[in-house]
């Protein structure tokens, strides 16, 4: 089977800099993967390798099988979505949706119904008049992925594309892109630096840092079984137990790592732990406290519906065995 | 929190003049453009409307006084064969130099806008604005004999074995002459070397405000570059473009000094202007000479606005 995406060992120096340092990765057919990892970590320049907009110094790229590593944007069967939507500012809404079918040299005529029916697919139909500076933040996002799409691209880049939206309209569009993700059965790549958002939507996750991907795997996997102290920090809220903390609870493990949301309080029997709270931080679904051992602190987790102790209170804390996860390597 | 308390600021003191005008902004705002409406209206506005109302008198060929007395005759001379040659010769001119300069200055001002950065673009910078900080004539009269037919190009062309170009260009009728420096052609060179900076700036700082994603985007979605350049770029910098022919084309319109020194002898509208007003003394028909740049350049603009060059801004 070939893969929709495939990068062979790929590298992109600017001068010193390894924005992308020696990528191996494949993406299937009609999967939502995601590149995810903090600025600079070279999600975007792998992203801008498939696209087409930056060339590898090294390595290849296969689009469906075929080495396109050094193909022009204009001769790559995939289509992306700009961070900053990127529409015409000098078109309207229809004429920037049926750009990639202008240039083609579709019909008029077939060119405004495509353009139409896409608008319909993105729920935004009839503002092909106007211009994109009339439009929302939201809106202009639904025309930048119906233009994207109009030339029915085997694959979709999408950088960072709800980054400028606020939180509502954000959850909102991760929904609708995900559904349309489904119903149009293409494989989308999608960058972002909000794990939230990666593991929410993603069939796979790809979490990048300094130029290299550190794991690629399932949102659980990468949530749950993190393969490196980079993917256990970045992604989720994190205790790492290192030196005498990792002796102590976790087996003489170099380091591991201990979920806030995995620590319960309860009695002083078989409590693996006791500690004094320090600082509470509310978030409406839960209550962080900070607490204090001899020689570490622990976030944890408690609901925000039952008791929570005060700061300066000793409490008890308990985890089960598997909720400490062994961390090797050094990330 | 004490170090804080202790670094504490003085606190800022009432000023009567800054609070006076706080609360009057209007006032602040009238203060602010009285002067610069007066200039423009008195000063400015003010001799055009006299160069109007001078246009309507007449002459008396006598006693060389001018008549303040309305009359059409002026207009009439102008309608006259030569009158219309200098006219169609002037404004063909300046379209000439405006269309030659928007295709020298695209080039230059996409790879500032686009490419250059730091040192390169700052170097590129000073190249353009270097030729203003000298004096006009110095650089007419090194042109002068650059284009002579002794001067440096058609010595460079002769070493070459390219004078047979050159020669063939000044045998061409219209543009042709007896050396580059004695034809419309050299003329012409002149003009587009003199008001290229103001053609490459504001296409440079129309380009710059577009986004590199515009292009990317137009490229991501199947355009081949010169696909991309006519109907992203270009659209785009037409802004630009009609901000610098404004320039161009209004400069080399009122010119007088350039084709004096460097062309075929034949008259351009500033230099009959000046001839009239000057030596000839007929300050009325100067006046409705004066005034055939004024309705060109006012038509050049409706037709700018009529092709949508303006509706980027």
């Amino acid at each position: 089977m070939t893969h929709a995406v495939a990068l062979e060992r790929v590298y992109c120096e600017y001068g010193a800099v390894k924005a992308v340092d020696g990528v191996e990765l494949a993406i299937a057919e009609g999967e939502f993967f995601t590149l995810l990892g903090p600025s600079g970590s070279g999600k975007t320049t792998c992203l801008r390798m498939i696209g087409g907009f930056a060339l590898p110094t090294a390595g290849r790229v296969l689009i469906e099988g075929r080495d396109l590593t050094d193909a022009p944007p204009y001769a790559r069967p995939v289509n992306t979505v700009f961070q900053d939507y990127a529409l015409f500012p000098h078109m309207n809404v229809r004429e920037n949706v049926a750009y990639g079918l202008m240039v083609r040299g579709v019909p008029r005529a077939e060119r405004a119904r495509r353009a139409a029916a896409m608008l319909e697919l993105v729920r935004l139909p009839g503002v092909g008049g106007r211009r994109p500076s009339e439009l929302s933040g939201g809106q202009r996002q639904r025309v930048a992925l119906a233009r994207a799409l109009i030339n029915e691209p085997r694959v979709l880049l999408l950088d960072e594309p709800l980054g400028a939206l606020d939180l509502k309209l954000r959850e909102q569009m991760q929904a609708e892109l995900k559904a349309l993700q489904r119903r149009l059965a293409i494989t989308f790549i999608f960058v972002t630096h909000d794990q939230h958002e990666a593991l929410s939507m993603s069939d796979r996750v790809g979490v990048m840092n300094r130029g290299r991907l550190e794991q690629v795997g399932t949102p659980r996997e990468i949530y749950e079984s993190p393969a490196t102290r980079f993917v256990a920090e970045f992604v989720g809220a994190a205790n790492l137990l290192e030196g005498d903390a990792a002796r102590r609870y976790a087996d003489g493990a170099a380091c591991a790592l201990l979920r806030p949301e995995r620590i319960r309080l309860g009695s002083e029997a078989g409590a693996r732990a006791s500690g004094t709270v320090a600082d509470r931080q509310y978030f409406g679904a839960f209550v962080r406290l900070r607490v204090e051992l001899q020689s570490l602190q622990l976030a944890v987790d408690v609901p925000a519906d039952g008791v929570v102790p005060e700061p300066g209170a000793r409490v008890q804390l308990h985890w089960n065995a598997e909720a400490i996860r062994r961390l090797d390597g050094n990330g | 929190m004490t170090a804080l308390a202790a670094a504490a600021l003085p606190p800022v003191k009432p000023h009567p003049v800054s609070d006076f005008f706080y609360r009057r902004r209007a006032l602040l705002v009238l203060l602010l453009l009285v002067p610069p409406l007066l200039w423009v209206g008195v000063v400015y506005v003010g001799s055009l409307l006299a160069l109007l109302a001078n246009s309507f008198f007449g002459l008396d060929h006598f006693s060389g006084q001018v008549v303040r007395e309305f009359t059409l005759k002026n207009f009439a001379e102008l309608g006259t064969g030569a009158n219309l040659d200098v006219v169609a010769r002037t404004v063909g001119m300046a379209l000439a130099v405006t269309l030659a300069c928007i295709a020298l200055a695209l080039p230059v001002a996409y790879y500032m806008a686009r490419y250059a950065s730091g040192a390169t673009r700052a170097a590129l910078y000073i190249a353009i604005m270097l030729p203003l900080w000298s004096s006009y004539l110095v650089r007419l009269y090194a042109w002068k004999l650059l284009l002579a037919k002794e001067g440096a190009i058609s010595w460079v062309l002769a070493k070459l074995h390219l004078s047979w170009v050159l020669e063939a260009l000044l045998a061409t009728p219209v543009i042709g002459g007896h050396s580059l420096s004695f034809s419309p052609l050299g003329t012409f060179i002149v003009f587009v070397y003199l008001w290229l900076p103001f053609m490459i700036l504001p296409i440079q700082a129309a380009l710059e405000r577009v986004p590199a994603s515009l292009i990317e985007a137009s490229s991501d979605l199947g355009a081949r570059p010169a696909g991309t350049f006519w109907r992203v770029v270009f659209p785009l910098a037409v802004p630009g473009i009609a901000a610098g022919a404004i320039f161009t084309f209004s400069l080399t319109l009122g010119d007088y000094i350039v084709p004096g020194v460097i062309g075929d002898s034949s008259m351009f509208i500033g230099q009959v202007v000046s001839l009239q007003q000057g030596t000839a003394g007929n300050i009325p028909f100067a006046a409705a000479l004066s005034l055939v740049p004024i309705v060109v350049i006012a038509l050049f603009l409706w037709g700018a606005k009529r092709l949508g060059a303006f509706d980027a801004l």
